[in-house]
């Protein structure tokens, strides 16, 4: 890796029910609040659908969803990490958005092979501070466009 | 002088004035007796020769200068318009616009004009630009430029007059002749321009300044002054000064402007004087009044698209906020704010309008140029073509006009190569000589629709297909089951081209294929009909990527969808005991039709607090001629919205076309009737 990679980089630190997972800082644009948010029709499950954020269309998926844990009511600490990948441009819902911390470089390690459930498809590693475990997500898996798979057409015979 | 900062703003006036000549010529060519079109040709060509002149571009200036005189000579009915005139100055105006593409290309703007040249001379001369080039020569030694003015100036210079001619400040050039015995030359200069100096502002002189004061003329020099007092009042000041033998004073404006290089500064000292009030006086009148008839008919201003899309961006917060403003203002029920907020609202609603209208150019700027060109072709071709536009207001999104041009220039150049067919192939087959070519535009949905439709020979299939065989294109297998449009759009496969001999319009090389590629990076599609014999239509579908469209929202339990107003035929409410069953479809019957019922509520699988009614809204939408009516909860209204593309994450959603950002700051989405009805 470049020398520039070896010195700590922030990471934006997120909840999903009990765990802490972390993206680095340079792939967020902004943490929203959760506003209304338009159902997109046949679409992947995890897509809650669209939102305005300040006059650009954006889409939203849920981590939760994505990650195979149960869904959660949206509360006050409910965020939207607007995180931009390549020319994309994707909201993840959040359970809350809190910390930002530095990590070096060398204290990322690979994820556990244990882990087994969805969500491991989805971890680059993982770094511990103090007794803190943050996860760091994948974010290109995350959105992958090819699990987008929205239904066929159902158009009519007109 | 920087000049960088006016780069822009001077080729884009150079275009929009080169433009004007085209349109202008072409309506010259109608009414070849019109002095009126004449005048406006030359205005445009004035200013474009100032223009050109002021930015340092001199093989512009000089061959807008020789076609202006070619102009000059047709006004004062010294030369009858014909075709072949015509020709020579739409080759001048062809370079001119070559010129300026070259610097808007970061180019000199430099070029070999001089065939142009010396033809418009020889026109000029009421000779036809026809006969052999041997006598260019002459009249080009003839035609040698006015020499109305004995200073010459430079760009900087012309500036100044120029800005001061704005300002309402006169310039003058005074040609001051000293008596002989006048013993102390230097001394009089002295004193000539104290006197200059008081009245307004000297900007030149010739010889220099410091060649007057080391006494280096003869009797004579001149010096250009911009001021606001009278020539009388000067005349009368410097007769003042003894020894001043005689003054000539001539008044300066873009008209006499030649563009002359500065080496004949020198050699202009006195004794040409004379000659030049002369010819001042002999200048006609026109000349000098063309500055000031400026064209009043578009101001504009030129915006970054970019600095627009902030503007919009920003102004849609601003809705949001507003949306806010008038829930708080009815709970808290204040007579005085409520006010206030909806006066707020109306200006932030025709300010809305006004923002959304600005992205949007009319598709006339890209068909003005085609007149002019199916003129060449059809000259080219030796074809009769008459090209009909219609629909040129058509809005469309700037992008897009940006990029329409290439496409459609191949489809034309098409349709008069190959479509229409010779005038005796025509008559040949019962038709007027003439051939129609209608250039049309319109919206259809969240569509532009752009037909290039021709009254030609038509498309042979079975020509195409047997090509398409020959170049491996398709299989024999393929071939049969082809339908006819499947065969027509053969023709975009690269590498075909139906000619049986390459032509020098159409057959350079690059076939149909460029155009459709062109048009599907744009996300739109391209389709052709056809009828031997009878003609075929082009037709271009675009999406409209950032423009607003009128809809009509509806409701679907508590979501909100928009349905582009031009799908919709009509809305309906029915009555359940109306819907009918056929093939497990719903249907009604809608004016003796019928038409099947599609549910949104289904199609999007909106969750659904299921309630039946005895009466069901439908909106009756259309593709074409087939049609279907959608099932919603009730109608909310006729909006215009602004298109929003659902990002680069979302690509292909089912039946929607995008979305829109509503007064409340929420999202709705857009209904692809396209892709509803199959």
């Amino acid at each position: 890796m470049t020398e520039t990679a070896a010195a700590d980089f922030k990471l934006i630190v997120f909840q999903l029910k009990d765990k802490e997972y972390a993206i680095p800082v340079n792939q967020v644009r902004s943490i929203e609040k959760v506003e209304h948010i338009t159902r997109v029709p046949r679409t992947a499950g995890f897509v809650k659908g669209v939102i305005n954020l300040r006059g650009i269309v954006t889409p939203i998926i849920s981590l939760r969803s994505r990650f195979n844990l149960e869904e959660a009511e949206y509360n006050e600490h409910s965020r939207v990490i607007i995180a931009v990948l390549d020319d994309m441009e994707v909201g993840l819902i959040v359970d809350s958005a809190n910390d930002v911390i530095d990590v070096a470089f060398e204290s990322i390690e690979p994820p556990p092979e244990v882990i087994g459930s969805e969500e491991s498809n989805f971890i680059k590693g993982v770094t511990k501070i103090e007794k803190r475990l943050f996860i760091l997500i994948d974010l290109e898996r995350v959105l992958n466009p090819e699990e987008l798979t929205a239904q066929d057409g159902r158009g009519i015979a007109g | 002088m920087e000049m960088n900062q006016y780069l822009e703003v001077f080729i884009e006036e150079s275009k929009e004035h080169l433009q004007a000549c085209n349109e202008q010529l072409l309506e010259l060519e109608k009414n070849p007796e019109d002095i009126k079109i004449v005048n406006e040709i030359f205005r445009s060509a004035h200013t474009l020769k100032g223009m050109s002149a002021t930015m340092g571009y001199e093989d512009l200036a000089n061959l807008t200068h020789q076609m202006e005189n070619v102009l000059d000579a047709i006004r004062n009915q010294k030369i009858k318009v014909n075709a072949e005139i015509l020709d020579v100055v739409f080759l001048a105006v062809d370079d001119l616009e070559a010129m300026v593409q070259s610097i808007a290309e970061g180019g000199d703007g430099k070029r070999d004009v001089s065939e142009a040249v010396e033809k418009l001379m020889l026109i000029e001369k009421g000779e036809s630009p026809a006969q052999s080039s041997a006598r260019a020569e002459t009249a080009a030694a003839i035609a040698e430029p006015q020499g109305l003015i004995k200073s010459t100036y430079d760009d900087f210079e012309w500036t100044v007059i120029q800005q001061s001619k704005e300002q309402g400040f006169e310039s003058y050039e005074i040609s001051i002749a000293l008596r002989a015995d006048c013993l102390l030359k230097a001394a009089r200069v002295y004193m000539v321009f104290e006197v200059l100096e008081k009245s307004g502002e000297v900007i030149k002189a010739t010889p220099s300044v410091e060649q007057l004061e080391e006494e280096q003329f003869d009797q004579g020099f001149s010096v250009t002054i911009v001021t606001k007092e009278t020539i009388e009042d000067i005349r009368q000041k410097l007769l003042n000064v003894s020894e001043v033998e005689r003054i000539e004073v001539l008044p300066l404006s873009m008209g006499n402007y030649s563009p002359q290089k500065a080496a004949k500064v020198e050699e202009a000292a006195l004794p040409a004087a004379e000659e030049s009030t002369e010819a001042a006086s002999d200048m006609p009148k026109e000349e000098k009044k063309a500055p000031a008839a400026k064209q009043v008919s578009n101001k504009t201003i030129r915006v970054n698209i970019e600095r627009l899309d902030i503007l919009m961006n920003l102004f849609e917060e601003l809705v949001i906020d507003r949306g806010r403003l008038e829930q708080i203002s009815k709970e808290l029920n204040n007579q005085e704010l409520h006010e206030t907020v909806e006066h707020m609202s109306r200006i932030s609603g025709d300010l809305q309008n006004i923002i959304l209208n600005m992205r949007m150019v009319p598709i006339e700027t890209v068909f003005n140029r085609f007149p002019r060109m199916v003129r060449q072709l059809a000259r080219d071709l030796n074809k009769m073509i008459n090209l009909e536009i219609v629909g040129a207001e058509t809005e469309l999104d700037r992008t897009v006009i940006d990029e329409i041009g290439d496409p459609l220039v191949h489809l034309i150049r098409n349709a008069l190569d190959h479509g229409v067919e010779t005038p005796e192939v025509r008559k040949e087959n019962g038709k007027s000589e003439e051939g129609n070519v209608v250039l049309k535009a319109y919206h259809s949905g969240n569509h532009v629709f752009i037909e290039i439709e021709d009254d030609g020979a038509g498309i042979n299939k079975e020509k195409v297909i047997k090509k398409a065989l020959k170049n491996g294109i398709i299989t024999e297998q393929t071939a049969s089951t082809l339908t006819d449009k499947q065969a027509y759009e053969l023709i975009f496969a690269s590498g075909f081209s139906t000619a049986d001999k390459i032509s020098d319009v159409s057959g350079r090389g690059v076939g149909l294929d460029v155009v459709k590629n062109t048009i599907e990076s744009l996300g739109g599609s391209v389709s052709i009909d056809s009828k031997v014999g009878q003609g075929s239509i082009f037709s271009i579908q675009l999406p409209l990527t950032l423009s607003i469209i009128s809809v009509m929202l509806i409701e679907i339990e508590k979501e909100k969808y928009a349905i582009p107003l031009s799908s919709i035929i009509e809305t309906a409410i029915i009555r359940k005991e109306d819907i009918l069953s056929a093939h497990n479809q719903k249907v009604i019957d809608f004016r003796g039709k019928v038409v099947p019922l599609l549910s949104l509520k289904e199609i999007f699988e909106v969750p659904s607090e299921s309630h039946e009614d005895e009466f069901i809204s439908v909106v009756i939408v259309r593709k074409g001629e087939r049609m279907a009516g959608l099932v919603v909860d009730s109608f909310i209204g006729q909006q215009e919205v602004v298109l929003k593309s659902l990002g680069n994450y979302l690509t292909s959603v089912f039946a929607i076309s995008g979305a829109t950002i509503l007064g409340d700051g929420q999202v709705a989405l857009i209904v692809d009737c396209n892709a509803l009805i199959k």
